[in-house]
């Protein structure tokens, strides 16, 4: 495990390295790569502010008032059947349908509760372990002009369902946070 | 749609809990707080998100999502047997899933999109249509480099620390996708 820890700590030197060198062995020209792979991250992260502008206001009110308490309390018991803390609940409800959403919600979840806790941990990983499920299916049933999707609905929110479960469960094993 | 009906029933709620408990004032508040943390946010996250993309740009150019999707050919030849006896099928989807893994979004959309106009044959979805489909809405990430980039925005040391429980999640919630549509691909005709 320490062993793990630490190769992970040096997974991005690693990564550039190998990268270094495949560019050498290859006599390929990167730094213009990266510089226009760059430039769309840069276009995705500001094509991303107004979505979080507008979820943040509401999120914040939204724990301001107490609202979000009140709602974590009353699914706390059914969250708690399932194994995930409640306070994670809402990005479970907001992931399928919204990417920025779930990221404004993953992200007030992650600062209200501490990047290393439980919940802070968890949150993250579900957030980096899902996708927008109902994006990705219409995005591909709409390209392919598939009018039956049959059982693909069904399915991919049994694999959503899965990963928001496991996420609980894997950050629990491996930080070793004692079992509630 | 659903976005617009959650963000209203959530302004609507906070209005009702903020009277309720006596706490308006704080609302109101939290209001501009919250827009000006979504520009803090964003702007701290942003510098992750290039370097990112930049350094999954370069490692396309070097081979590495070419040598993936060969890599992971005999995996996806036994999940699509139909799809694996036209080379070009499996070419589309071994080059849709490394780009996934290696997060790049924007080139995988464009590469799932032609797996999925090569593989439909009427407007109902195929078997295997739909396990591809579902293995994208699951996702199969090797690095989140946008939920690194929030943890480290938000002060945490060690953003990768999540990686082992992220792999370990997402092969988790793939499988239970592929079992679920294999399954139900019985049932639902």
């Amino acid at each position: 495990m320490k062993a793990l820890q630490s190769l992970l700590s040096a997974i991005i030197p690693i990564l550039f390295t190998l990268l270094a060198l495949a560019a050498v062995l290859r006599k390929a020209d990167i730094f213009t790569a990266i510089r226009n792979g760059a430039k769309e991250g840069l276009s995705t992260a500001a094509g991303l502010i107004p979505s979080l502008v507008a979820l943040f206001s509401v999120i914040y009110m939204f724990r301001a008032s107490g609202a979000m308490d009140f709602f974590t309390d009353i699914l706390r018991p059914a969250a708690q059947w399932i194994g995930i803390p409640a306070e994670c609940v809402p990005i479970l409800l907001i992931r399928p349908l919204s990417g920025s959403g779930a990221l404004a919600l993953g992200a007030d979840i992650i600062r209200t509760h501490g990047v290393n806790s439980l919940i802070g941990r968890t949150a993250a990983v579900m957030l980096g372990s899902t996708e927008t499920t109902f994006y990705v299916i219409a995005v591909y049933f709409g390209a392919a002009d598939i009018k039956k999707t049959r059982h693909a609905v069904p399915a991919a929110l049994v694999a959503d369902l899965a990963g928001f479960c496991m996420a609980a469960v894997s950050t629990r094993l491996l930080f070793q946070f004692p079992v509630t | 749609m659903a976005m617009s009906k959650i963000w209203a029933a959530m302004a609507v709620l906070a209005l009702v809990f903020g009277i309720i408990n006596g706490k308006i004032e704080e609302v109101s508040a939290a209001a501009l707080e919250g827009a000006s943390a979504a520009i803090t946010l964003s702007i701290s996250i942003a510098g992750a998100l290039c370097l990112w993309t930049g350094v999954m740009e370069a490692m396309k150019l070097c081979g590495f999502a070419s040598a993936l999707a060969k890599a992971m050919r005999p995996l996806l030849s036994f999940l699509f047997p139909e799809a694996s006896r036209k080379p070009e099928h499996l070419e589309a989807i071994s080059a849709n899933v490394s780009a996934n893994l290696l997060g790049l979004g924007n080139a995988a959309t464009p590469l799932g999109i032609k797996a999925v106009r090569l593989m439909r044959k009427s407007d109902t979805a195929t078997d295997e249509l739909c396990l591809f489909v579902v293995m994208n809405t699951a996702s199969i990430q090797l690095i989140p480099a946008t939920v690194a980039g929030i943890r480290s925005a938000l002060g945490c040391q060690t953003p990768f620390d999540i990686l082992p429980a992220v792999w370990m999640t997402s092969i988790l919630s793939v499988t239970a996708g592929i079992i679920s549509s294999k399954l139900l691909a019985r049932f639902v005709r």
